[in-house]
Order: structure tokens, then sequence, then C-alpha cells
């Protein structure tokens, strides 16, 4: 698929319940960091707003781990809104009126773009023959489906958590190619317990005899007692002690007194056990795997000698974007120090930035929530 | 003058003036942008910043400018050495951890520095501690001793004292009396404000 007259959807009403999304095949084999190669490789997207005719008002919206495409539009699994439908739109932060947004299905993932459930070339699912990728290979991705676009040049690249790993990958790998990078409450690079997290919803996955070495398609049995223990475990990271007191405290799920027994009697636990099983419909199990391995191996620094500073300013080619990150009090998975390690190598690099903490009680999902300080952040980064 | 200059707190209007077309500047402590977005629309000046305040930050991104929230004492140390041709501090000087320190920092990261303070030995503070003997609450510092974030309360004559001793040159003066400028003489006396402008000697 080549250019095509930009998509735009109308709100809600832009996608049905079917699962075929709009996509284009990369004309060229992709290379990996492992040193491999991905061949065929489909990117799923969606688009909103019109390209302008100077071709300047393209913003890559870069979406977390379980993200996908349906930024604004609703989810074909799900029927749900859009998981960022609140900021992106006519009239809001990341303005389609004025903008033409783009997201894409990251590689590796499960909503169209090619990833371990796509078939490889001998007509089977790629399952764990998939191979291991990285930010940097998604983001490779993303700038060959842009170069298939024609768009040279973004005026923005932004996302948050995983999708800010990717803004900041882009904008250090392809120097100048988007005038804007706005990272929020996202890293440079995956921590011990970053990993650690991860690993334990791996091991949940692997462990579950369904999952059958990855290799369940076409079974009729899926690792989704595993993934749902995953999903469990990484929600909680997500969010704030705080938020879940509110939320939840110790009340007790439809019941008065503790049943002395294993069944959900509190309420968090009937609340992640929802969580869990809800996102076993919604996403595989070994893009779940391949996924949070690209993100563990994350570190943008080592791409760069070791030094941060380096990954924004090699040798004689200088800043070329202008910065914004974002994070939150309450976020213990991506915390503010994390951001502000990436703000001080942009200062070392001599790059334009600003950043700022924002105070919100939800933890790291804070950035796909009501808070209203990060609507007029985002709205003032991508207008000012 | 253009709209938002002649807005401009008459230090901040001094030092507008003052820096060169084109230059690159550090404004720490840079509240609402309001100097930043100045030197940036009519002298074409790659303006960055540095303020404590979320809100304040919050504004400034809006306006369009580079501003990290941060504290001055810790996050200066991030910046390299000569990377700004000016370093700003104005209204900060008396706030700081270690304002020795925080003087060396701004030379060491600018070529220049503007540094503007609320002066303690003005006549009215001294009057007031004098005949009362308490900690003055003025017009221009008006919160009590216990809440203040003024930790180091300063006057013209310490802090000219504090330049000689860390061999850091004065190359000009301006001081003030509420909004208007005020003469040299006298100035530990008859100063409410003062802003000098710093480089580095030899």
């Amino acid at each position: 698929m080549g250019l095509e007259t930009p998509l735009d959807h109308g709100g809600e009403a832009g996608k049905g319940a079917t699962d075929a999304p709009n996509s284009l095949g990369l004309s060229q084999p992709l290379a990996l960091d492992s040193g491999q190669s991905l061949t065929r490789v489909t990117m799923a997207y969606e688009t909103y707003g019109h390209l302008s005719a100077a071709r300047d008002n393209a913003i890559l919206i870069c979406h977390a781990l379980t993200g996908d495409q349906y930024v604004a539009s609703t989810h074909p699994r799900t029927g749900k809104p859009g998981w960022w439908a609140r900021m992106v739109g006519p009239g809001l932060p990341v303005d389609t009126d004025r903008f033409h947004v783009i997201c894409a299905n990251v590689i590796g993932s499960c909503l169209g773009s090619t990833g371990p459930a796509s078939l490889a070339a001998d007509g089977e699912p790629y399952a764990m023959r998939f191979p291991v990728i990285t930010i940097r290979d998604m983001v490779r991705a993303l700038v060959a489906m842009l170069d298939e676009m024609g768009i040279d040049r973004l005026h923005s690249v932004v996302g948050g958590s995983m999708g800010g790993m990717q803004a900041l990958s882009l904008a250090a790998n392809f120097p100048g190619r988007a005038e804007r990078v706005l990272a929020i409450a996202t890293s440079s690079r995956h921590s011990a317990q970053n990993i650690a997290f991860h690993e334990l919803g791996r091991q949940a996955i692997m462990a579950d005899p369904d999952w059958q070495q990855g290799a369940y398609y076409g079974t009729g049995r899926a690792p989704d007692s595993g993934l749902s223990v995953a999903r469990m475990a990484a929600h909680i990271t997500y969010l704030s002690e705080d938020g879940l007191t509110a939320k939840f405290g110790r009340r007790l799920q439809d019941r008065d007194v503790v049943g002395f027994g294993f069944d959900a009697d509190f309420q968090v636990e009937s609340y992640l056990r929802y969580q869990g099983s809800g996102f076993t419909r919604r996403f595989d199990a070994n893009s779940y795997l391949y996924i949070t391995r690209a993100m563990d191996y994350f570190d943008l620094a080592e791409e760069h000698g070791g030094q941060l500073a380096h990954a924004f300013a090699g040798e004689g080619r200088g800043a070329q974007s202008r910065f914004c990150l974002v994070s939150f009090d309450t976020d213990w998975l991506y915390p503010t120090a994390e951001s502000r390690h990436v703000v001080h190598a942009l200062n070392a690099a001599g790059a334009p930035v600003s950043f700022v903490e924002l105070a919100a009680p939800y933890g790291h999902d804070s950035f796909l929530l009501d808070v209203p300080a990060l609507d007029r952040v985002v709205a003032g980064f991508l207008h000012g | 003058m253009a709209e938002g200059v002649t807005a401009l707190r008459p230090d901040l209007a001094v030092i507008f003036r003052s820096v060169a077309t084109g230059s690159r500047v550090l404004d720490v402590g840079c509240g609402d942008g309001a100097l930043m977005a100045a030197l940036r629309d009519h002298k074409q000046v790659d303006a960055r910043g540095i303020e404590i305040d979320g809100a304040m930050v919050e504004r400034c991104v809006a306006r369009g400018l580079s501003v990290v929230q941060g504290d001055a004492d810790r996050d200066l140390a991030f910046y390299p050495d000569g990377a700004f041709d000016y370093a700003i501090l104005s209204q900060t000087l008396q706030t700081a951890a270690r304002p020795d320190r925080m003087l060396e920092e701004l030379l060491r990261v600018g070529a220049r520095a503007f540094v503007s303070f609320p002066n303690f030995a003005y006549w009215r503070m001294r009057w007031a501690l004098l005949r009362r003997g308490r900690m003055p609450v003025t017009r221009h510092l008006p919160v009590s001793w216990y809440e203040t974030q003024n930790i180091h309360h300063v006057t013209v004559s310490d802090f000219e004292a504090l330049a000689r001793d860390l061999g850091i040159g004065v190359e000009r003066c301006w001081f003030f009396t509420g909004t208007r400028e005020c003469g040299r003489g006298g100035a530990n006396w008859r100063a409410e404000h003062a802003l000098f402008e710093l480089a580095r000697r030899g």
C-alpha cells in the first residue's frame, strides 16, 4: 500500500468491530539489533486528521507495552474507546483539526503488525521462531513505515511509558526526524526492578502448560492463566499504593466477612482477576514475552557508548529536536529520577529541553487518565 | 518598546537591555518565563530555564520555552562548562543553600552572570529592625521570618565582599528603589534591590 488519502475517523464511529486494520507492507527487510532480519513486515496503523500539503503536521504517537494503534478509535476486539481518546481528537491537546496523527501497532505485538502470531514464510505462525526485537527495532519499523508514507519529518513524536522509550530512541537514532519529542512517564533504561517484574510475568506465561513452548496457535489452548497472572502483576506496578488504598482499601467483595478460603475475598483481588482475564481476550501471550524482553533490553546509554548524553548529541551533529519530559509524583515504575536522568543528559548535550513532574494520584497510569495539568503541558509543548 | 518587554520587572528590564542579541542564556529561577520570552522574541536569544515551581514550568512550556523543573542548588551541576553566554539569577540568591557556590556555578556554566537580590541593609529595613527589634516585613519582603524562603539575608556590601573573595569581577551594577533606578552613592543604605553583572577575573 502506498500513499493514500489520510483516513479521517470521525471519533468513535471510525472503526467497527472488525479485525481488519489499515496496514502497509514494508518494501525492505528490517535489519534487527540481534543481527537477524525480518522480511515481509506489515505495519498496522490508524490515522486521524489530514496531512498538510507541506507534509509538516504529522505527529507519530507511540503506544505502550499492551497498547495498540487505536489511540482514539474504538478497539475492534473490546469495543472500548481508544486508549488516549481523552488526549487525541478535534480540539483536544493533540488536536486532529490541526495535526495529522499516526499511531501504529509495534512489531512484536498482535493487533495487525508483524509479531509472533503472524505467519512466517512457511505459512506457519512464527511463535518462538520470531526474532527477539528491541525498542530500536520497533522504531526502525515505524520509521520505515513513515518512509513508505512519504513523511520525512515529523512535527512531533509523542509517547508514554514504552511509547516514551520509542520517542527517545527515535530522537537518538534518527536525529532530526522529529522536530519535537514528548516523552511521558518513561525511562532511558530498564532498572533491575523493572526487569524483575517483567521476568515474573514471563515466567508465569511459560509455566502455564498451555503455553506449549509458544506453539499454542491453532491448538485450541492458550496460556490464558499465565498471561492473566502476568497482567495482574504488571497492573500493580501501574498503580500507586495510595490509589489502590483509595479505590479498594481492605474492602471485601460481595461479602461481609472473609471466607476463610482462596476466593477473591477482597475487592482488590476481584479487580486484579478481572483485569487479568480481560487482558487475555485482547492480547497474545507470546507478544507479551517479546515486547517485555524488548523493554528489558532497552538502555539508550549503552547503545551510545555508555554515555546517555552521546545518544542525543553524537559527534558533530548537535541537538536537532526540542524535548519535553513529564513524570508523575506517584509513578514508582518509572519514577521522576529516571526522567531527570534523561533531562540531565539532554542538558549536557545542549538540547532544548523542558521537564515537569506533575502531581497525580494514579501512579504510572496517570499518563492515560484525567490529569488536566498533563493536557496543558501536551497542548503547550505541541503548539508552543 | 515591544509588548511583553514593558511589563518586565525593573531588574529584568535592565537585564533584557544588557543581554547581547543572539546569545545563549540560562535563566535560573525563571518563574513564568517573562524574561526568557522577551529575550527570545525580541533579541533572538536561545534561552533555557530552571524553575522549581511546576505550575510556573507549565506556563513556560505553554509559551514554547525550554524550562526544566528543578532545584538550582542541585541541577546546575548537570550543565556543561561555558554552555551559556549569560547565566541569570534574579531575586533568588538569598534562597540558595550556598550562595557562594551558586555564584561559582553561574560563572562556570555562563561566561557572565546577572544576579539581582533584595538588599537587607536598605534603610527602611534597618530602621524597622532598630525601632521594633523584629525582623522586618515589608512590601517587597512580605513573609515572616519563619516561613520566608530567604534563608541567606544579604546586603550590597556583603555581596561585593563575597565577589571579591571569590575572585569574581563586577562588570556593572544597578540599584533600585521601588520600581525606579537609583544611583550608586550610598547604595547599601538607599537601594531596595541590587543587580550585578559579573564575570570571572583573569
